[in-house]
């Protein structure tokens, strides 16, 4: 009987090519997803002259400069040569593109899973790190720099140390909500933005088990928030059903015999992991960030902490948060009046997160304006399947293409200085969303009922009205 | 050496997104740290130690420095802008591998390290040693020891590039592929 094997002993030893001495890994890599940041890879692989290697294993999206709004006539300049520049690119190596006006387009990690390109059992790098939202699948996915892009351009390969394993296991039934959202910004405020560094999660427990795909793609993709490159959870048949029928995925023969193997894939009971971290789901409540990283997250019931009670290097930093986001300490964090609200990004832009924020604003009045940004056209079209864009422009919010959007603040699409924003993105960083711009992340459910009161809000009563 | 006595320096931060269009060549010096040294008007700030002291090569600074965003174009920032190594208790993973990449030390301390580097730099800008070999900083009498990932340490000494190295190994990956074309061939995609 061999040891017990980790989901990441099973993947890391599927794609290793060869290991050095020192324990590095050469890994192949299944596939290969590049956007317009990827034009400093492009530019390395130019300058030796070489070729992409497997073109057909390699997939570009625009989506980090994407306009939501009149593209077809791209009014910015620098945003036009990027796009262009990735457009180019992908023609002369021969790479499909999912360029502004095919009707997959989207944001990288919408459209990966959506076309079945993703796969549980894969290898998925992507120049950008919310590449672990892949993981969801059971797959090896994390994000690496641009030299690393241009290695894997080059060679379809990338070399990586292993990271230790740490399991986090959530049992117990989420609160009404409550969603992957609450539970990631709930983990990473227990245990900071660099918590799990150095690590490659796998998320398990009866919680996560009864997650939805979108909800353990939420979950994965905010791994890198808490430090981790990678985050996955193991295939089982709601990964299946998902998969099932996708473009890309296999079909006939091929499907049965790769499903066999990807049930295969969960870690093997008694596995041992380097770190173990227990959540229990009922302690969990809607969460928000306060502050300007995603460890600085609190309940909305919650006040705003207090530098003076702080440890002296997390007080200095609170008190620089609180000054950049306008807050005062010891205050509750409900009621804190917003400027505008964004529902959006690879985090929390997929349909089953429209449904939520549409529930909670139907047949109600945005107080204050926002934008909605589905994460992909074909989400796009299946909320207008079921009236959704209707419930956000009757609130008053606009509705418009899809892209990284208001997250990245580079696509056009930016909060202004000193405004606050109710956002269902990932990161609060300084000047994320535009400089000075104050971001509060939160789940999509939790950004409608805030648009709804123009302040943040506690979406619980929102949905008990629904429900009733 | 200057002190950035901050915590979770993000890459946003280090640049942010509005300045990533910019070819290389343009070079990425003025970007590094663009919101947190310059005023609203674009005026530099001269609270900020790394604005009296361009030619400062060496950045100490608190824990999980370069966490956030895969841009490497944070690393081209510090780069483009001189400095040769940061010293923090911490970093981003995917940040530390790029810094490697593009020649630049991400050297480990204890957090009572940096703090005692922060604490003697003070206001000023001393000159400081860098040991690859022995792995020790030296700021005037104190030596300081610090970590780096082996790998990471052999790679900058040698100046190795990936890619070369990987392409020497072109039949082992050749190998490598027709086997798992072979035993899972479900991991190509299917064509549309």
């Amino acid at each position: 009987m061999s040891a017990p094997r980790t989901m990441l002993d099973k993947l890391w030893g599927a794609h290793e090519v060869l290991r050095r001495d020192d324990g590095v890994s050469l890994l192949w890599v299944d596939r290969h997803l590049v956007h317009e940041g990827s034009h400093h890879a492009f530019a390395k692989l130019a300058d030796r002259g070489l070729a992409v290697a497997e073109p057909d294993l390699t997939f570009g999206v625009v989506d980090h400069y994407a306009p939501t709004r009149n593209r077809d006539a791209i009014a910015d300049p620098q945003i036009a040569r990027m796009v262009g520049t990735l457009q180019e690119n992908a023609a002369r190596h021969g790479i499909r593109l999912f360029g502004l006006r095919d009707p997959g387009q989207g944001i990288v990690h919408v459209v990966g899973p959506e076309q079945g390109l993703t796969l549980p059992g894969l290898l998925i790098n992507c120049g950008d790190s919310h590449t672990s939202t892949h993981g969801a699948f059971g797959a090896l996915a994390f994000g690496i720099g641009a030299t690393e892009v241009a290695h894997v351009l080059a060679t379809q390969t990338i070399w990586q140390a292993r990271p230790k394993s740490m399991r986090i296991t959530v049992d117990g039934a989420l609160g009404p909500g409550v969603s992957a959202k609450d539970v990631a910004l709930h983990w990473i405020a227990k245990l900071g933005t660099d918590g799990a560094r150095g690590h490659a999660i796998e998320y398990a427990g009866s919680t996560i088990r009864g997650l939805s795909m979108e909800g353990r793609m939420t979950l994965c993709n905010l791994s890198i928030e808490g430090g981790a490159r990678f985050g996955m959870v193991a295939p089982d048949q709601t990964t299946l059903d998902y998969v099932r029928g996708r473009p890309g995925a296999p079909k006939g023969e091929a499907w049965e015999s790769a499903a066999e193997y990807w049930l295969k894939l969960p870690s093997d009971p008694g596995a041992t992991f380097d770190r173990e971290v227990a959540v229990n789901a009922a302690e969990i409540a809607p969460t928000l960030t306060w502050g300007t990283t995603p460890e600085q997250a609190l309940p909305i019931d919650a006040t705003v902490p207090d530098p003076a009670r702080l440890e002296p290097g997390k007080a200095d930093q609170a008190r620089d948060a609180l000054d950049y986001m306008g807050l005062s300490p010891g205050r509750p964090i409900a009621g804190t009046p917003i400027d505008q609200v964004f529902i959006g990004s690879c985090t929390n832009a997929r349909v089953e997160d429209l449904r939520l924020a549409a529930m909670v604003l139907r047949g109600r009045q945005a107080k204050v304006p926002g934008m909605v940004s589905p994460g992909s056209t074909p989400v796009r079209l299946q909320a207008e399947r079921e009236g959704l864009d209707l419930v956000f422009i009757k609130a008053g919010l606009d509705w418009v293409g899809s892209g990284c959007s208001m997250c990245v603040g580079m696509n056009g699409d930016i909060v202004a200085p000193g405004k606050r924003c109710a956002s269902s993105t990932n990161r609060n960083f300084k000047g994320r969303q535009g400089r000075g711009a104050r971001t509060h992340i939160m789940s999509p459910a939790m950004v409608a009922a805030a648009a709804v009161t123009g302040e943040l809000t506690d979406v619980r009563p929102f949905l008990t009205k629904r429900a009733a | 050496m200057v002190a950035l006595p901050i915590e979770n320096v993000d890459t946003d931060q280090l640049i942010p997104a509005r300045f990533m269009s910019a070819p290389r060549s343009k070079g990425y010096g003025g970007f590094l740290l663009h919101d947190l040294r310059r005023d609203a008007d674009g005026a530099l700030r001269g609270d900020m130690p790394l604005n009296r002291h361009a030619d400062a090569s060496l950045i100490v600074t608190r824990r999980n420095f370069g966490c956030g965003s895969s841009r490497e174009a944070a690393v081209y920032a510090l780069v483009d802008a001189g400095i040769r190594a940061v010293i923090a208790p911490s970093f981003g993973d995917i940040f530390a591998g790029n810094a490697v990449n593009n020649g630049l030390l991400p050297a480990r301390v204890t957090e009572a390290d940096a703090e005692d580097l922060i604490a003697r730099i003070g206001a000023e800008v001393p000159a400081a040693r860098i040991d690859l070999e022995t792995c020790t900083i030296t700021l005037g009498d104190r030596d300081v020891p610090f970590e780096l990932d082996p790998v990471q340490r052999t790679k900058l000494m040698n100046g190795w590039d990936d890619i070369d190295l990987t392409r020497a190994e072109l039949d082992k990956i050749a190998r490598y592929r027709a086997e798992r074309r072979k035993t899972a061939p479900w991991a190509w995609p299917v064509a549309e």
